[in-house]
């Protein structure tokens, strides 16, 4: 039977600590969420799956490939992300070896002294811990894990314990969430304080940083920002928090906003213990008979 | 006993399946426009099963309404319950959360045994038992039993299974 579902009911985290748990092994896959005009049991708008958006092979609960579903996950384009082959490298190797699978390439590449087997090694295992460090973030999307289904023979896979990834996941998870509690509000804006250029001197930013820098104005709100630098939520909550706590730039509501107040998480209220039946274990056996007598 | 769960889990058609009197619905239309999506009624009090023992022995099933704004009825049914059944919808991942969040409420009102019921095991998309407690995160030592609301057998089989417990644990403590 198929393990299926949505993201935003059951988290990619989650998913992984069953698949390590129950020693799983198959691809699971992740959709784009198409809404349909039905609601779930609890109220949710339903999602059908549309494009693919990843896919993650597990064998025996370990971790042996990833890939996003826009991305070229071959090997070549994954030693050339890890700097392991330079993009003229890259583009020879792509006209010349176009037909040859990625193990064949890897031997053709150590043979040829482009590159060690522990470089292939390394670059595939952190290509992977890429793509599923960063499906680790989403938060909705239909998935469904394909039982038994594995990448084509000719992939290079390198397994991978899980509970590392599971654990720094969880830290990932954790810093978003902290992020968030930090900026809830991205329609707020940001501003320079006073004496800027004193702050600035001996600053070294990076080029993410610079492009935030470029927009800073009251009247940009930090999610347009975002949209006119093509940052993810997480990336330009990362870069203003940096540069807040830096005291390079202040955050101010955006001219005739309102500040919401923040609201306190409300707690359930723990239930009072209520009185247990004292019951004979003969009254239990009787009621046992009857039930497999004639139910 | 008492049969709880969340909304749409299968609680009424679990009790009108081994009840030898027509259960006693409490059920009205569905309000809210979500729910009366996934069912046209749902229970609002309780429902209410018997299954006559001998003369002198009656044993009745509760059904709790599966909503939250009806959580007030849980106490009063919990109340000297023999022990409890959690109905879980197999094919329903959402509702997995609050399945969890209703077996630890009924576990902290009294520690009496349970078992958990995976309904709807018959159908192509339902969750493995296996995949089921690790995403429910229901110990070893706890029942979780495959279940098919609709059918007698099935039923049966997970009240017995809850009775083995309460025996089990009447072992312990006498």
């Amino acid at each position: 039977m198929p393990l299926q579902g949505n993201l935003r009911d059951f988290s990619t985290t989650q998913l992984l600590n069953l698949i390590n748990l129950a020693g799983k092994t198959g691809t699971l896959v992740i959709f784009e969420g198409i809404k349909t005009n039905e609601k779930d049991a609890i109220g949710n708008i339903k999602q059908v799956a549309g494009a693919e958006r990843a896919r993650v092979a597990f064998k025996i609960g370990k971790l042996i490939g990833a890939q996003l579903g826009a991305q070229d996950g071959n090997l070549v384009s994954v030693l050339n992300k890890a700097g392991k082959l330079t993009d003229d490298q890259a583009r020879i190797i792509r006209e010349r070896a176009k037909n040859t699978s990625d193990k064949a390439l890897a031997l053709l590449l150590i043979n040829a002294n482009y590159v060690s087997q522990r470089d292939i090694v390394a670059s595939v295992q952190q290509h992977t811990l890429d793509v599923v460090y960063n499906l680790l973030t989403w938060i909705e999307g239909p998935f469904r894990f394909e039982d038994n289904l594995l990448p084509s023979g000719d992939r290079i896979l390198v397994p991978i314990d899980l509970e590392n990834v599971i654990i720094e996941g969880a830290r990932r998870i954790r810093e978003i969430e902290q992020l968030t509690a930090h900026l809830p509000n991205l329609d707020m804006a940001l501003k320079f304080p006073e004496n800027p250029r004193e702050k600035f001197k001996g600053i070294h930013l990076s080029v993410e940083e610079w492009r935030v820098v470029s927009f800073v104005n009251p009247r940009n709100t930090i999610r347009q920002i975002a949209k006119a630098n093509n940052m993810s939520e997480i990336e330009i909550r990362r870069i203003v928090f940096g540069l807040e706590q830096a005291g390079l730039v202040e955050i101010v509501p955006p001219p005739g906003a309102i500040a919401s107040p923040r609201t306190a998480p409300g707690g359930a209220a723990s239930p009072q213990q209520v009185r247990a039946p004292n019951v004979e274990r003969s009254v239990v056996e009787r009621i046992i008979n009857r039930l497999r007598s004639n139910g | 006993m008492v049969v709880t769960g969340p909304f749409s889990s299968g609680k009424t058609e679990f009790i009108s399946s081994i009840s030898e009197i027509d259960v006693v619905k409490t059920e009205r239309s569905i309000s809210s426009e979500a729910e009366s999506k996934v069912k046209s009624e749902t229970t609002v009090a309780m429902d209410f099963g018997r299954i006559t023992v001998d003369d002198d022995l009656v044993l009745y099933l509760f059904g709790t309404p599966g909503q939250r704004r009806f959580d007030f009825m849980w106490e009063i049914l919990a109340e000297g319950m023999l022990g409890f059944i959690v109905m879980v919808d197999s094919t329903k991942p959402e509702t997995f959360r609050e399945a969890k969040s209703i077996l630890e409420t009924f576990r902290a009102y009294a520690p009496t045994p349970f078992v958990v019921a995976a309904n709807k095991q018959d159908l192509k998309d339902a969750w493995t038992i296996d995949d089921l407690r690790i995403a429910l995160r229901i110990e070893d030592g706890v029942k979780l039993l495959p279940c098919v609301a609709n059918d007698k057998e099935s039923v049966k089989n997970v009240l017995l299974e809850l009775l083995y417990s309460i025996l089990e644990e009447m072992e312990k403590t006498s």
